[in-house]
């Protein structure tokens, strides 16, 4: 049986590179008068001759229509949200509506040192929208300028270092605490704020082991970066124990935002006892993922580490009613980008929340924490997949199931079956995430699907199982249906084979035989 | 919730501690129509003013292009748009080869031999540099010009505070801007882990010494980071070519909108060295084949770098990237092809240097201040007509609807009453004429 159903295109599409001819363009630039040109005389030979470039870049000579060509063809083989089921966990692939790509292209136009006469209206989108997610994650202000979670999460390491610093406790709070099932970047951005990371591991049932975390609490601990719900798609009911735990040992809270959809208008970092927190405003907020980015990720904290918080903040004052670029904060920890966000990606998510309302974000929540309970019903009667950590207990948004049973008794491993499940016309989950599942499929279904698509899911699941114990052959060779087969990604990282750009294509020409 | 065996969505929070449940709905506005939306935000909208409603000659360091309309077309096909990292290369192959061509032709742009899909901005790629060329060298102090952008500037701090980094800054010629080499050679030692330098600098004018600052870094094994404004390198001579070893730059110029700051466009390559790369930040897509060997293919590479792999141990923590403005670069670079960015850089370096020349005319200005060659960027002093650059500018918002540059007098005090004036190829002869009028209309007026 295979999915016959599914084909994605194949372009034998040469890299752009080696398209076109010379003296082909794409595009023609505005003018120059004759008069300005004569005025200036020979404007590049002012440039001193060693400072000339003497041989052009070898970009592609393309004409416009060539351009177009190349790159939908490209498109064509590139799975996307609004292609079908995206249920990469971790990553909230949510729907995103098309109305906030058409209103943020209404200040493409804006250069942000305009004066603030002449920015009213984008600046009072931003504050407003400060103000809604300092409301949504109960914290008291909210930067955005952070470009992506990560960002958030390194300026927050870095507000924590601010804080102990402002408390003259640096130099002995030197640990950040992260649960052994956290997101890499967790670790990641701990270290690069200069923090010792120090690993707490999760009990029988996929949380912090509250007695570990006691144990690893102490004098030299600045905080603990935790998501809630965990990457097992559980809520850390334990959340009170842990806040106080951290809290009387001199440490803050931080909140990793990545699982935020699953509690929208239900319960708040804040109000748990979280100090800092980061909003993936590409996750939860419904603004498109551009195959990477760019995201936003702003960082809400409480009342005491406000004054922290980098240049500028979005000010109103209210005797003259009128929004302002806030600088005039000395304890601030600095700027982690140049001017004020990915505004652009923030538009977009006011607009979203403008949409959805209060109602909206709670029944977002809820749906999207309905469908993956409803995933782990159905998937849970599939042969060879099991639920690990706390069965019967409810998920939140995200589940993560196990395929150790079906690679012990057919051969087939759970890339396999990620990889099978594409060729149903389906993205994957995210797999052998978190570290402490064996074989691990992180299924986030979202709050934007059909119970007919999950049930298409559960039945592709099957079919996939089915395929491992009769013919596993089938799904160690797959994908078959889509673009590619599978890569050589030890080819691609090898030193010696290692391809990085056409350049170094050129220089060595490693990869023979094939024609690209 | 039948076929989950609950009645009420509310079994689903049981394990939410009551105490922090919330008792009310959020205070946010109800939820409303696509129409109502689309009312509200764009009478918001309305009350900005833009970059087509007014000229303005604002740059450093987002600066306005001319966008082909096809760029705008490529970055909306909803199967870019709306995917994600391409965890599951086989059906991503699309974003993967134009991350690859992104990445070649930033490569063929600077004369390098890698570079990244992207990092957030130049001036935390700048941050990201430096930290690189320590974690490669394990020194201590970092030079930087003088003449630096104070955002990127505190950005760096930023980045490196936790390192415990000691940044020296290196002084220029107060005729010419130019940096002063005997004061680096001064600074430069073995505790150097890297020298940084911009060309064209962050006044717009062009630092003619790269090679000798390069050769200062390298006499004491010291790294040489070049920052660039990419839409330059049509005519000027490529980092790779003078000796840097690390090359940051803005990308936002290359096909992205101003969008007032952001999303920007982190540009990031480097020499082709097993032990460079292996240090590198962000995501970098490699050409491979299928596993049968019969098939060119895309897929990341070096993981190992990576948070998601290495953990603490990680290159940078970065995750999400700025790929999306990546692809609009590689769009824009495509259509410009190796004559059009010539052609770019000389049309910009023509206009910039019509309105200093129609500048430099009117008494009471000297533009620009160093007598050096420019390129899109210059500065303009109004010390001689004793105004400030804010009552100038006032005037010039005021009187004749034009926003001017940017002013510097404060981050250049020594400069005396300055400002930084952007000119690019979407200024007309006619708007650069505009701005010399009203600049001799705002400087004849009674002096305040």
């Amino acid at each position: 049986m295979r999915g016959d159903v599914f084909k994605q295109a194949c372009w034998d599409e040469p890299i752009i590179l080696n398209l076109g001819r010379m003296g082909r363009r794409g595009c023609i630039l505005p003018a120059v008068k004759e008069e300005a040109r004569k005025s200036v005389g020979k404007i590049l030979t002012s440039l001193p001759p060693k400072l000339r470039r003497k041989t052009l870049p070898s970009l592609p000579e393309l004409s416009e229509a060539e351009v177009v060509r190349h790159f939908t063809r490209l498109s064509q083989m590139n799975y996307s949200v609004d292609l079908g089921f995206y249920p990469l966990g971790s990553c909230t692939m949510k729907y995103n509506p098309k109305i906030n790509e058409e209103l943020a292209s209404g200040i493409a136009e804006i250069h942000p040192y305009q004066d603030d006469s002449t920015v009213q209206g984008i600046l009072e989108i931003l504050y407003t929208l400060s103000k809604w997610l300092a409301e949504i994650t109960g914290t008291y202000e909210v930067s955005l300028q952070p470009a992506a979670g990560a960002q958030g999460e390194f300026l927050g390491a870095l507000l924590m270092r601010a804080h102990h610093r402002f408390n003259v406790d640096i130099e002995k709070r030197n640990e950040l605490i992260v649960p052994d099932s956290a997101h890499g970047t967790n670790p990641a951005s701990g270290t690069m704020a200069g923090f010792k990371i120090v690993v707490v591991p999760s009990d029988q049932n996929g949380c912090v082991d509250l007695k570990a975390l006691k144990a690893a609490v102490s004098k030299r601990t600045a905080g603990l970066m935790l998501t809630n719900p965990n990457t097992l798609g559980i809520f850390e009911s334990n959340i009170a124990e842990i806040a106080e735990t951290v809290h009387d040992a001199g440490g803050l809270l931080y909140y990793d935002g990545a699982n935020l959809n699953a509690i929208l208008g239900k319960v708040r970092p804040g109000d748990m006892g979280f100090d800092i927190v980061h909003i993936n405003i590409h996750k939860t907020f419904g603004t498109p993922h551009g195959g990477g980015g760019p995201g936003a990720g702003p960082i809400g904290v409480s009342e005491e580490l406000a004054k922290f918080l980098p240049v500028p903040c979005i000010g109103y004052d209210e005797k003259h009613k009128r929004y302002f670029l806030d600088y005039d904060r000395p304890e601030s920890i600095g700027k982690v980008r140049g001017f004020y966000g990915n505004v652009s990606v923030l538009v977009r998510a006011y607009t979203y929340i403008l949409s959805m309302g209060a109602e909206g974000l709670e029944e977002a929540a809820e749906t999207s924490v309905l469908n993956a309970n409803y995933l782990v019903k159905k998937l849970s009667q599939v042969r060879g997949f099991e639920l690990p950590y706390a069965r019967g207990r409810p998920r939140k948004h995200e589940c993560v199931f196990s395929a150790k049973t079906l690679y012990k008794e057919t051969g087939v491993r759970a890339l396999d079956v990620a990889k099978r499940i594409l060729d149903y016309g389906m993205h994957a989950p995210t797999t052998y995430f978190p570290l402490i599942v064996d074989e691990a499929l992180m299924i986030e279904p979202t709050e934007s699907v059909e119970k007919e698509e999950l049930d298409r899911f559960v039945e592709v699941m099957k079919k996939i199982s089915n395929e491992a114990y009769n013919s596993p052959d089938l799904v160690k060779k797959a994908p078959q249906n889509v673009s590619v087969t599978r890569l050589d990604e030890v080819k691609a990282s090898h030193p010696k084979t290692m391809t990085l750009s056409w350049r170094m294509h050129k220089k060595r020409n490693v990869i023979k035989g094939a024609s690209p | 919730m039948r076929e989950i065996g609950i009645k009420h969505i509310e079994e689903l929070y049981v394990d939410v501690p009551q105490k922090f449940r919330l008792k009310k709905r959020l205070s946010l506005p109800k939820p409303q129509p696509e129409h109502e939306v689309k009312r509200h935000v764009e009478a918001l909208l309305s009350k900005n003013k833009n970059c087509r409603d007014m000229p303005v000659f604002l740059g450093a360091g987002c600066w306005p292009h001319h966008l082909p309309a096809v760029v705008d077309f490529i970055v909306q096909r909803t199967e870019f748009l709306t995917s994600y990292t391409p965890y599951q290369p086989e059906v991503s192959q699309g974003m993967l080869q134009a991350m690859f061509e992104y990445q070649s032709m930033i490569c063929e742009l600077t004369a390098m031999d890698v570079a990244n899909s992207s990092l957030y901005d130049w001036a935390s790629g700048l941050g990201e540099a430096v930290r690189m060329a320590v974690r490669l060298n394990n020194r201590t102090e970092i030079i930087v010009p003088k003449i630096i952008h104070p955002e990127r500037l505190a950005t760096l701090q930023t980045y490196i505070e936790p390192l415990g980094l000691r940044v020296k800054s290196v002084g220029y010629n107060p005729k010419t801007g130019l940096l002063r080499l005997d004061e680096l050679k001064r600074q430069c030692t073995n505790k150097t882990a890297a020298v940084y330098v911009e060309n064209p600098s962050y006044l717009g004018f062009i630092e003619t010494q790269v090679e000798e600052i390069g050769e200062i870094a390298h006499q004491k094994d010291a790294l040489f980071i070049v920052g660039v404004d990419p839409t330059s390198l049509g005519v000027l001579k490529p980092p790779g070519e003078y000796g840097a070893d690390i090359v940051v730059g803005e990308g936002q110029p290359l096909g992205n909108h101003l969008n007032y700051g952001g999303p920007l466009l982190g540009v990031f390559a480097c020499r082709g060295e097993i032990e460079l790369i292996r240090q590198m930040p962000g995501r970098i897509i490699g050409m491979t084949t299928t596993l049968d060997g019969n098939k060119t293919g895309f897929c990341m590479a070096m993981q190992t770098r990576e948070q998601h792999i290495r953990r603490e141990r990680a290159t940078s923590n970065i995750c999400t990237n700025e790929a999306l403005c990546a692809l609009a670069s590689a769009t824009y670079l495509a259509l410009l092809g190796p004559q059009g960015l010539r052609e770019l850089g000389e049309t910009i370096m023509i206009k910039a240097g019509y309105a200093m020349k129609l500048l430099s005319e009117i008494r009471g200005i000297k533009a620009p201040v160093f007598e050096l060659p420019h390129f899109k960027e210059f500065t303009v002093n109004f010390d001689k007509a004793g105004k400030t650059v804010k009552s100038v500018h006032q005037a010039l918002l005021n009187r004749h609807g034009i926003r001017g540059g940017k002013d510097v007098s404060h981050e250049f005090p020594e400069l005396g009453k300055t400002a930084l004036y952007c000119v690019t190829e979407v200024h007309s002869e006619d708007e650069i004429e505009r701005l010399a009028f009203a600049l001799k209309k705002a400087l004849s007026g009674r002096k305040r």
